[in-house]
């Protein structure tokens, strides 16, 4: 009974914390999007920016990375 | 328990870790599909590179241009990042795109193992990056090197909690670098296997089967995007080794 119920909550917390990449998809919807609308206004300073949109993207991602690596933690080592 | 509607193929089942000859317990000496895919994606990085600009004509061949088109693609990547210093390091950036691409793109192949979907691939390319640009930052700075934790811009007040924060994210660095990589393989793949599994039910197969159409093109344009990502946050990391100290 009791390692069903550790079960449970095990699941339940992979699942709430795979909540944390909706907010990584707002961030990077986000810096996608003002990237075009700048880039739309300047398409010729948007070539030189496209390294810049990866990198602010990719920081972007990581903190949703790290709510990744819990649900992962959760579901394989705890 | 097999219950009425579960589906009968498994996601996960296709990043197993399998022996190639016979069954048993994987040893780090054990041949395994991950090691004849990763020696695949070597041989298809040498195959282009070797042989492609074997004959170095001036007109260029088909696979000529493709070897030219990324070499001249990451060296200027790498020049507008580091900056002009860091072009030194090129050859390992160049390295490490052409094997996270190829072993991207073979896994896309049907039946095949994506080596980048395991964190075990991904960590181990990204520490190596992690050691290979603290060790080089403090041998070409010195201890002038760890004065990027010390944000001279801040206030004072703030200088050592922000100390604090940025000696963690760069510690988090590798953890993020070599996830997001990983992640990104592994949820595509997954998906996919998922949409084979609605292609079984024979009310939606249609359906399944041209969204599978599409999670494939887009698994192509990740595979090309991740490997990029991975290449210029590795330029970025090697910018505070080589870059001028003026942050």
């Amino acid at each position: 009974m009791e390692g069903e119920l550790a079960l449970l909550g095990k699941y339940i917390g992979a699942g709430l914390a795979a909540f944390g990449l909706g907010g990584a998809g707002i961030g990077v919807g986000n810096i996608a999007g003002n990237f075009l609308a700048g880039a739309l206004r300047n398409p010729s300073a948007a070539a030189s920016q496209t390294a810049t949109l990866f990198v602010g993207i990719a920081f972007a991602e990581a903190l949703g990375i790290f709510s990744f690596l819990i649900a992962l933690l959760l579901m394989f080592a705890v | 328990m097999a219950a009425e509607g579960e589906l009968p193929i498994h996601p996960m089942d296709q990043f197993i870790v399998k022996p190639l000859f016979g069954e048993g317990a994987v040893h780090w000496y054990t041949p395994t599909n991950a090691t004849l895919w990763l020696a695949l994606a070597v041989l298809a990085v040498a195959a282009l590179m070797i042989l492609g600009t074997r004959r170095r004509a001036i007109v260029p061949s088909r696979s000529q241009s493709v070897a030219e088109l990324i070499y001249g693609f990451i060296h200027n990547m790498v020049e507008e990042v580091t900056g002009h210093e860091g072009v030194k390091y090129f050859p390992y950036v160049m390295t490490l795109f052409l094997f996270v691409l190829f072993a991207n793109l073979l896994g896309l192949i049907p039946m095949s193992f994506s080596t980048t979907s395991q964190i075990a691939t991904t960590v181990v390319l990204a520490l190596l990056v992690f050691l290979g640009v603290t060790l080089l930052g403090l041998a070409r700075k010195g201890v002038g090197f760890l004065s990027m934790f010390w944000v001279t811009s801040a206030p004072l007040a703030l200088r050592p909690v922000l100390a604090v924060i940025e000696i963690i994210s760069y510690f988090i660095r590798p953890v993020s670098h070599s996830v997001r990589l990983a992640g990104a393989l592994m949820a595509g793949h997954a998906v996919l296997k998922v949409f084979a599994g609605f292609a079984a039910v024979t009310l939606i197969s249609p359906l399944a089967l041209g969204a599978m159409v599409g999670i494939y093109a887009l698994e192509a344009l990740v595979a090309v995007v991740q490997a990029y990502v991975f290449t210029i946050l590795t330029c970025v990391y090697l910018k505070d080794a080589v870059g001028d100290a003026h942050h």
